[in-house]
C-alpha cells in the first residue's frame, strides 16, 4: 500500500529511541489513534528501536502513513545492517534473549501491533515491519 | 536533565519521573536508589510514574529490580500513578510486575507503604517472640 506521507530518522542510540518514541507519538496522533492505540504503538516502536540499537548496531526508521478507505494506520519499518538473527522464530518466543534483557521485545511489540513482520539474514541485517490501525 | 531526584519524606524515598528517560537514565536512577536506601535507612520508596507516557519492557525491567533489590535491603516499594492506558499496554506485552507493589496516587503509596512496614515488623516481631530466650 502506498503511504500518504513518509520520513526516514536515524536510530543510532538511545537519544535517537527516545525521538522514536516522540515521533511514533506525533504520528499516531495525527491518524487520530485513542490514547490506548498510541501508547500500544509508541511501546512497541520503543521495544523495536532499542533491539535496533542494541543488536542491529544502529539502523533507521521508516514512518508510512496509510489511508485505507478513510481508515488510517501508522506503520513503521526499523531496518539495520547488524549480525541479523539466527532463529526468528525463536527470538520471538517470550523469555528468549541473548542481550541480559527479558526477551519480551520482539514477541511483545507483535501483540501490540495489528501487523508484524520481520525479516533477518545472519550477517546482512534485520527489518521489521510494524502496522498499527485506528481502532 | 542526567539525573532523577530522589526526595526522602518521614523514613521514605520518594522519586517522581518526570521527564521520558532514556536507557542510561534508567540503570542510573537504580543505582542511585539503592545507595539512597542504604545511606538513608529508608523501610520505604515510592516511585511516581504519573508522567511515563509509555513504561516499555526496560523500564518495567527497571521497576521491577528497584524492587526486587530494596526488599533484599529491608524497604518495601510501592509505584504509583500508572496511567491506564500504560497498564493495558503492560498487560498485552506480557510484563507482569509481580513484586512491585501499586497504587492508585501517592496518599494511597503512602499509606500502603505504612502497611507493608508494619507487617514487616510484626513478622520479625513474632519471630523475636517465639524464640526462646
Amino acid at each position: 500500500m502506498p503511504p500518504v506521507r513518509s520520513e526516514t530518522i536515524p536510530v543510532r542510540n538511545s537519544e535517537d529511541v527516545l525521538r522514536v518514541r516522540q515521533i511514533v507519538r506525533n504520528w499516531a496522533v495525527a491518524a487520530k489513534f485513542s490514547l490506548v492505540d498510541q501508547t500500544k504503538l509508541v511501546t512497541a516502536a520503543s521495544e523495536i528501536a532499542r533491539n535496533t540499537v542494541i543488536y542491529g548496531g544502529g539502523g533507521e526508521l521508516t514512518l508510512d502513513a496509510l489511508e485505507d478507505r478513510g481508515r488510517h494506520g501508522v506503520r513503521l519499518c526499523f531496518r539495520d545492517r547488524g549480525p541479523g538473527i539466527d532463529d526468528v522464530e525463536r527470538a520471538l518466543r517470550d523469555g528468549y534473549t541473548t542481550g541480559g534483557g527479558l526477551g519480551l521485545g520482539l514477541g511483545g511489540a507483535r501483540r501490540l501491533v495489528n501487523d508484524f513482520a520481520i525479516e533477518s539474514r545472519t550477517g546482512a541485517g534485520t527489518t521489521v515491519r510494524l502496522t498499527r490501525w485506528k481502532t | 536533565m542526567d539525573q532523577i531526584p530522589i526526595l526522602k519524606v518521614e523514613g521514605c524515598l520518594l522519586v517522581s519521573i518526570q521527564v521520558d528517560m532514556h536507557d542510561q537514565l534508567a540503570m542510573a536512577l537504580q543505582e542511585d536508589l539503592t545507595c539512597r536506601i542504604v545511606e538513608s535507612r529508608a523501610r520505604g520508596v515510592m516511585i511516581d510514574i504519573s508522567a511515563l507516557e509509555i513504561v516499555d519492557s526496560f523500564i518495567g525491567r527497571m521497576l521491577n529490580n528497584i524492587a526486587a533489590m530494596a526488599r533484599v535491603l529491608d524497604a518495601a516499594t510501592v509505584v504509583v500513578g500508572m496511567r491506564p492506558a500504560v497498564a493495558i499496554t503492560l498487560v498485552e506485552l506480557g510484563l507482569t510486575m509481580t513484586g512491585v507493589h501499586t497504587a492508585l496516587d501517592v496518599d494511597r503509596g503512602l499509606k500502603l507503604i505504612r502497611t507493608l512496614i508494619a507487617q514487616g515488623d510484626a513478622r520479625t516481631g513474632a519471630r523475636v517472640a517465639t524464640s526462646p530466650v
